[in-house]
């Protein structure tokens, strides 16, 4: 037994797992963990870059910040709450993983994730493609004008941009409108013989939230804030999230 | 939808989905509800930069859909349908992924020729709507 004995030090210093437990309820429960490995037995991303669930809560708790900074890991993790699912203590594993992505530098996090949050932010489309308003109105327009004429069956489908007191308001992936448009149809084909009444806003329309993913907590609420306010701007009732 | 409010609001899409494609073409993939695992297209990953790690997050999930040995799977999302996708290309099962509102459509009889960019040779030319549009 040459090795050193780890010794624990005996004044306690404010760690980033102490950060994340105050804005959590309950604490997120980080400090009830058994050490069962639960979460790690069925989590996908245990073995990436060495690491698993269980590992990267233990060496938080061992307030290790200086290697919870640096794994690429928490870009892994995808979130998906199944440690929590498992977990007899429901240990929120995953708001530690964000946490961690919003110690990084901006500038330094994932460029295809980071790239696609400050398109959103380019105008009030908040699409991820940085798809002007009037690019949006202006397909949705023209496809449906185009199946109108060549499916009778739907002459009077409709697919509104800002509608005022529609009942639901629909975002968008913008997949759709910027490469595959055609994709956008069918499911105006069912809400249409549902008898729905919706819209689409020229604002807030993009489906998808980078900058959530990104962890940048002001440039997400910007998102979110603007697809909500149009959907309450027009009176919907209830926001239909297609994401 | 699950992850927002809970098991039980999943079996609604089970009966829609067991609906539009018939109760014997329908497969649960196992392990499934909350147990089931994550694809690996959601939380950035898809942009991240980290494609090898990703398609090995995927590997679980593509074992599990070739168990089923199911010819679509259903996708619920852009995140996941991108993912699945390319697993079904890089794992080599070819299966194809499919979008709900494009079996709905197809079973009621109002899908057209151009609204057919997920189905395989095996359903693309079944029951098209208004198929001079092609």
């Amino acid at each position: 037994m040459t090795d050193q004995p780890i010794i624990l030090g005996s004044v306690k210093k404010d760690t980033f797992l102490d950060k994340v437990k105050e804005l959590l309820p309950d604490g997120g429960n980080l400090n009830l963990c058994l050490t069962c490995g639960a979460c790690s037995s069925g989590c996908p991303a245990t073995g990436l870059e060495n690491m698993d669930p269980r590992k990267f809560l233990r060496m938080a708790a061992l307030g290790m910040d200086e290697e919870i900074k640096k794994t690429n890991w928490v870009w892994m993790c995808t979130m998906c709450q199944r440690c929590i699912y498992v977990c007899p203590m429901q240990i929120n594993i995953p708001q530690l993983v964000f946490n961690a992505r919003a110690l990084w530098p901006r500038e330094e996090r994932p460029k295809g994730i980071l790239g696609s949050c400050d398109m959103a932010l380019r105008n009030e489309s908040c699409s991820a493609m940085g798809t002007e308003p009037e690019d949006f109105k202006f397909v949705v327009e023209d496809v449906l004008a185009e199946y109108q004429e060549a499916q009778p069956e739907f002459a009077d489908m409709q697919a509104p941009v800002d509608k005022q007191g529609a009942e639901f308001f629909l975002n968008q992936n913008s997949r759709e409108p910027v490469t595959e448009p055609d994709e956008m149809v069918p499911l105006w084909k069912i809400l249409h013989l549902a008898g729905v009444d919706w819209t689409y806003g020229s604002k807030g329309w993009g489906g998808e939230n980078y900058c959530m993913f990104l962890a940048d907590d002001d440039a997400w609420k910007q998102i979110t804030s603007t697809s909500a306010k149009q959907a309450e701007d027009l009176g919907c009732k209830t926001f239909l999230n297609t994401e | 939808m699950r992850k927002s409010y809970g098991d039980p609001i999943a079996e609604d899409l089970r009966f829609v989905v067991k609906s539009v494609v018939g109760e014997e073409n329908f497969i649960d993939m196992q392990p499934n509800r909350s147990n089931n695992f994550c694809c690996g297209g959601g939380g950035g990953f898809l942009q991240s930069g980290f494609k090898d790690a990703r398609l090995e997050y995927g590997r679980l999930k593509d074992q599990q859909i070739q168990a089923t040995k199911a010819d679509y799977c259903i996708a619920g999302c852009h995140n996941c349908h991108a993912q699945i996708h390319e697993l079904s290309e890089h794992y080599g099962a070819e299966y194809g992924v499919v979008h709900l509102w494009t079996l709905i459509c197809l079973s009621l009889g109002v899908l057209g020729p151009k609204e057919r960019e997920y189905l395989r040779d095996d359903l693309k030319e079944v029951n098209v709507f208004h198929p001079e549009m092609e």
